[in-house]
């Protein structure tokens, strides 16, 4: 919501002078109507005066520059040059006078056109930034001149080069050369043209006319012809365009700013306004809150209208509420409107509120929009069928051309305003092409109507086109507004005498409008906000904005939906109080532990043990794409295809939940890769979503490493598991060879159990899961349940004595088949290693010219030791026997 | 013999003195002192002398032999000194070669923010839950208070798993306002850290899935002046002591009041800049006094307790922080990224 300070005073005396916009911008947003961002708009314009032609020559080194002095206000008056062709003496136009600043940031100097001095720029509706819509008189009709022809073709012209005044051009159009011009109101001219023996007068509407011009005249309809006329080319007619200088009809005099004469001589404040308070997407709510805010008086005025033209609308017209999404319509009539332009100070308020002036009546609905938030529509009563407005839902099948061209179809959910047959508008949204006024029109009904928000909304969104009035409506308006909003509209038609009130009013409200009351609790509002305001204090405040008190009765007005608690009031109060003078108090009550759980303290520890080894911590997506399965070779029948999915994704790649987090993980390492980055070792604790029968997901966290780049190998990976299960404290560890997990590389990849309890799967990733991914390197890969992790996490570790005695240590080489897990060996040797083994370290693995072809040779490091004394060489050799013993029972392995 | 014993000293202590090495120290305790040593040579002698000059020259030859001694030992220690300053010479390096490289990991920015608002928190008293992602629209939308209709439950914002719109992906982490109420027992203080995720396209500010914390206290007698109390002490030690704050109403459907905390730019010190887009403020959370519908409808008598609660943006703070200019950089992952924290 833009607010211009300037019309803001109209409501609430808090000129700039008094209140500069710093001080405005934080006492609005402290008491809650938040301040974006403040505009000068004074600032975009610089130096630009009203000046008035006192003299026009040709410019002597141009065939299309004039040279004009202008009286600016100054002793001398300025002499500047323009190709524009609309200007006259005597008109007033704004002058860009030396250094002057244009909207955009462009800078006027003076200088030479050609070299004849120019002491500024006249200006364009362009280059002061503003439309016709804001000076409808400032729209440019040209008249083709003769006198600037320039041939396609310089062989074969379509006006001889020789052409003269009285010469025939085709059919009833000849040559005429301009004798005098002399201006007959806006945009009208007297002209005498010469054509031939005779001289004739006519009058003009084209602004490019001077004495000594040569223009092609119609004989028959005794105009003058434009380019449209003559069926010519821009080309060919250069300077005749349908642009030039804003020539200004404002009351205005040589000398005055024209920044002033556009409304730039205003501040605009920029309001995020929260969707609670709808009352404040206009002038009267912003000024409310201004007024309590600065502690001044709200002037509110009471609509007067006169109804000139008689008569009773309820004869002409009726309306019938079919729909409970239709809660009030509200209804006046206006006869013989005549359209014409707002005057200057509605165009300016409009434009400086963000919108665009277009015509009176639109721009009646679109201000009293502004001032009262009411959103209106105007619309041609006669195209109304049956004099009937039905406010209904739309049937299947009805559709309806907008105001904006366009053809929509409706569908029946939609909100419809119609006569005894069609959809004449889309209720709140915007009114329809077939009850549009086009020109003067001598029916037109102002509907000031409250809809339901939500409906107005999904209608709006489902249409596609949110409009000034839709996002008001959807936020819910207040239905004690419509009277006074069409009561405004038809004051201002009055006051424009843009037509004829017709005397009564069409108000109908089905339902009885419900009256919010809530006690005053002064207490409870206190112990809520831990203040001590006095309860004078709270009534004043809920006075100033506009509720009433019976009592301890606080009556809710009509503009306040939000308000129906005592934690409402306690916020009303608190506003204005000042959310920074409730004092600062430390919660009293129970004391409660907090602190993390141990799954927490987990999760902790795991990220510091993967930091530890060089793990970076990554945070990816919980959604994929489908697609992605497919690159991990996932199988088609795989329960983990069962994924939660989105039904309004953004897009394919975020449009189901991950059940498994490979794909997440491979996509960080496949961008890292594609950015050159030689190395990556990686980790993230995050969900995979499974589906429940409910419906609702089971979201498991998932440790999942990755890495790859130099010196990254399978056993790098497993050194990874290895020390966050030694850091946990687990029992020991068994890794299982895993060849039939698709996603990873059969002979590169196992499952790893503590106990009965797997945890997870570790392993170089497939090389056409890789290649999916467009990635010619060794990926590595785990997955580890963290509630797997949680379940074989060590308890507190207890104190050992540490050994008093020493131990002893043999080597021993075992000659075995190849294809035997050395994992196997190691615990075939510690289950078979008797009491006095405490550990056994693998030190070497041989394959080659020293053993048979298929075998290998095995070597460990045994640590033997006695708790009670030191070890005999008779046990240790007892120890070591019985373990060759077992790995050649179990394995065949012999010593070598 | 006296002669003898005198020559000896003399020739012995020279001998100690040039000496340059262990070894011929040792050599010359042999010589002079061992068995077949010069000195026993002399005391052979003793024997042809009388028995009255034998102790006053015997106790001579003691002294001789500690002096010897002495020379040796301290020829000795001061020879290995002299090797041991060799030796360490010798072994000196460039001590500006680089070290051995050890694993660096890095947690990432977003959880370094994250786990020092957990730390702040937990300090506090408060503890730290968890909850579905997957969520129910009761908990995400209904029992927050925002009604049907309410435009954040349009399927343009939302992500749906349901046609009949109950199934959704949680649009904030306030829902653990809800359960935390529903099955925790009073007093409650707790934060809830999560993923959130909003139908908004990729951008330099915007990302589908993104992170907030919840946080929230229940009890008899809080009041919003406990709330600015706690926050503003959060305040400083996420932006430091003396951080100034202020308060200014909002809107949120589950708080009433509500209200959004700003810090007084640290840039411009409330000047105005382009870091706070000439505000002098930065918006840092939301907040407010538990609504007392969301009270009553989760079984709390909001007539006997009461609580407040606030909702803040991770991804947010982790970029003021850091200086992270782009949120995609968050999300990217890029190891160049990863290890500046």
């Amino acid at each position: 919501m833009n607010l211009s300070r300037k019309w803001l005073n109209e409501f609430v005396d808090l000129p700039l002078a008094e209140v500069d916009d710093r001080t405005f911008a934080e006492a609005m947003t402290i008491s809650g109507s938040k301040v974006e961002v403040t505009e000068d708009l004074s600032k975009s314009i610089k130096n630009v005066k009203v000046g008035r032609i006192v003299k026009l020559e040709k410019h002597p080194n141009s065939d299309h520059m004039l040279v004009c002095q202008i009286d600016v206000g100054a002793a001398e008056p300025v002499q500047i040059c323009t190709g524009a062709w609309n200007v006259h003496e005597g008109d007033l136009v704004p002058a860009a006078l030396h250094n002057a600043l244009l909207p955009g940031g462009v800078k006027i100097t003076k200088g030479k056109l050609r070299g004849v001095e120019s002491a500024g720029m006249l200006c364009s509706l362009k280059e002061l930034n503003v439309t016709v819509h804001d000076f409808p008189y400032g729209e440019i009709k040209a008249a083709a001149l003769l006198n600037d022809y320039h041939p396609i073709d310089p062989a074969k012209p379509s006006v001889p080069a020789d052409i003269k005044a009285g010469d025939k051009l085709f059919g009833s159009v000849i040559a005429a050369e301009v004798k005098a011009v002399s201006p007959a109101g806006v945009n009208r001219w007297d002209v005498t043209l010469s054509a031939g023996a005779e001289d004739c007068k006519l009058v003009s509407d084209c602004q490019n006319l001077h004495a000594g011009d040569l223009a092609a005249y119609d004989t028959a309809k005794r105009t003058l012809c434009t380019l449209a006329d003559l069926r010519a080319k821009q080309e060919e007619f250069p300077h005749c365009i349908a642009d030039g200088i804003l020539i200004l009809h404002e009351d205005c005099k040589p000398g005055d700013d024209v920044g002033a004469l556009l409304g730039l001589d205003d501040h605009v404040v920029e309001f995020e306004i929260t969707p609670n308070r709808p009352d404040c997407l206009c002038m009267i709510g912003l000024a409310r809150e201004a007024a309590v805010t600065f502690g001044k008086t709200l002037k509110l005025h009471e609509p007067q209208v006169r109804a000139a033209a008689g008569g009773d609308i309820n004869a002409l017209a009726r309306v019938f509420i079919e729909d409970p999404l239709c809660v009030r319509y509200t209804a006046r009539m206006v006869k013989n409107v005549k359209i014409a332009p707002s005057p200057a100070w509605m165009r300016e308020r409009i434009r400086n509120a963000g919108m665009r002036p277009i015509n009176n009546i639109v721009d009646i609905t679109n201000y009293v929009m502004l001032e009262y938030g009411q959103p209106m529509h105007a619309f041609d009563f006669s195209c109304v069928k049956g004099g009937e407005i039905h406010v209904r839902c739309t049937r299947e099948g009805e559709s309806i051309q907008t105001l904006d061209g366009t053809d929509r179809k409706l569908t029946p959910a939609m909100l419809c305003i119609c006569d005894t047959e069609k959809p004449v508008g889309v209720a709140g949204v915007m009114g329809g092409a077939n009850s549009e006024i086009v020109g003067d029109t001598a029916m037109v009904l102002f509907e000031s109507a409250n809809f339901n928000g939500t409906s107005i909304r999904r209608t709006a969104t489902a249409l596609g086109m949110r409009t000034d009035a839709s996002s008001r409506y959807e936020k819910g308006l207040d239905p004690q507004n419509t009277m006074k909003a069409v009561q405004r509209a038809c004051e201002l038609i009055e006051m424009l005498g843009a037509g004829e009130v017709v005397e009564g009013v069409i108000d109908v409200c089905p339902n009885k409008l419900k009256q919010t009351t809530v006690k005053l609790e002064p207490e409870k509002v206190n112990a809520l906000l831990g203040t001590d305001i006095d309860e004078g204090t709270m009534r004043k405040i809920l006075l100033d904005l506009g509720f009433t008190l019976e009592g301890d009765t606080i009556f809710v007005p009509s503009w306040r939906a939000d308000v129906e608690h005592y934690s409402d009031i306690a916020e009303e109060v608190a506003r204005f109080y000042g959310y920074n003078e409730i004092p600062t108090t430390f919660t009293g009550g129970i004391t409660t532990v907090g602190g993390y759980t141990p799954a927490q303290q987990l999760e902790r520890k795991l990220g510091e043990v993967c930091r530890s080894m060089g793990l970076d911590e990554i945070i990816t997506y919980s959604f994929i794409s489908p697609t992605y399965y497919d690159k991990i070779r996932m199988p088609e029948n795989s329960p983990l295809r069962d994924s939660l999915r989105i039904l309004n994704p953004l897009g394919e790649d975020t449009s189901i939940m991950r059940t498994t987090i490979l794909p997440s993980m491979l996509e960080i390492l496949t961008r890292n890769y594609n950015f050159r980055n030689k190395k990556a070792a990686l980790y993230e604790i995050g969900r995979i979503y499974l589906k429940r029968p409910d419906g609702m997901a089971d979201e498991p966290k998932i440790v999942s490493l990755g890495g790859y780049g130099e010196k990254t190998d399978f056993f790098t990976l497993k050194g990874w598991v290895e020390k966050i299960l030694r850091e946990l404290g687990t029992a020991r560890a068994r890794f299982v060879a895993e060849k039939n997990n698709p996603a990873y590389h059969p002979g590169r990849c196992a499952k790893v159990f503590v106990g009965e309890t797997e945890i997870g799967v570790l392993g170089q990733i497939h090389p056409l899961v890789a290649a999916n991914y467009g990635v010619d390197a060794e990926l590595y890969c785990a997955e580890l349940r963290f509630d797997a992790l949680e379940a074989v996490k060590g308890a507190l570790p207890v104190y050992k004595p540490l050994p008093r005695f020493p131990s002893v240590t043999r080597d021993i080489a075992v000659v075995c088949r190849a294809e035997i897990p050395v994992g196997e060996l190691t615990d075939c040797i510690l289950k078979n290693g008797g009491r006095y083994l405490k550990d056994c370290a693998l030190f070497d693995v041989y394959t080659g010219s020293h053993v048979l072809p298929g075998m290998k040779s095995v070597a460990f490091s045994l640590i033997m030791r006695s708790d009670e004394q030191t070890l005999t060489v008779e046990h240790a050799e007892e120890t070591v026997a019985g373990i060759l013993k077992a790995l050649e029972r179990d394995f065949g392995a012999v010593i070598r | 013999m006296k002669e003898l014993m005198q020559s000896l000293r003399e020739a012995s202590i020279k001998a100690i003195n040039e000496s340059d090495n262990p070894e011929s120290i040792e050599a010359l305790r042999v010589r002079y002192l061992g068995k077949k040593g010069e000195l026993t040579a002399i005391l052979r002698q003793m024997g042809k002398l009388s028995p009255e000059e034998r102790p006053a020259m015997g106790q001579l030859a003691n002294q001789l032999r500690s002096e010897i001694e002495q020379a040796l030992e301290l020829r000795k220690t001061m020879l290995s000194k002299i090797v041991l300053e060799k030796q360490l010479e010798a072994e000196a390096i460039d001590v500006t070669l680089p070290g051995a490289e050890q694993p660096v990991g890095h947690k990432h920015p977003m959880y370094n923010v994250l786990d020092q608002i957990k730390d702040i928190f937990v300090g506090m008293g408060f503890e730290i839950v968890d909850g579905p992602e997957v969520e129910l629209a009761d908990y995400n939308f209904t029992k927050l208070n925002i009604d049907e209709g309410h435009p954040s439950r349009d399927w343009t914002d939302t992500f749906y798993f349901t046609e009949d719109g109950k199934i959704l992906l949680r649009t904030q982490t306030s829902p653990m306002q809800v359960h935390a109420m529903e099955t925790k027992s009073l007093p409650i203080r707790m934060i809830a850290p999560g993923r959130v995720y909003r139908k908004d396209e990729v951008d330099a500010t915007h990302s589908p899935m993104f992170h907030q914390i919840e946080g929230m206290v229940i009890d008899k007698g809080v009041t919003m002046a406990d709330l600015k109390a706690t926050l503003n002490l959060v305040v400083e030690k996420i932006y430091g002591a003396g951080t100034v704050t202020r308060f200014r109403p909002h809107h949120f459907p589950f708080t009433e009041p509500s209200c959004e905390m700003d810090i007084q730019c640290h840039k411009c010190g409330g000047k105005g800049c382009p870091t706070c887009k000439g505000e002098g403020w930065i918006e840092v959370l939301g907040a407010g006094m538990v609504h007392p519908k969301v009270l009553a409808g989760c079984g709390i008598d909001p007539d006997v307790y009461s609580g407040w609660a606030f909702g803040m943006g991770l991804e947010r703070l982790a970029m003021g922080e850091y200086k992270i200019t782009d949120l995609r950089l968050i999300f990217d992952n890029d190891v160049r990224f990863l290890e500046q924290f």
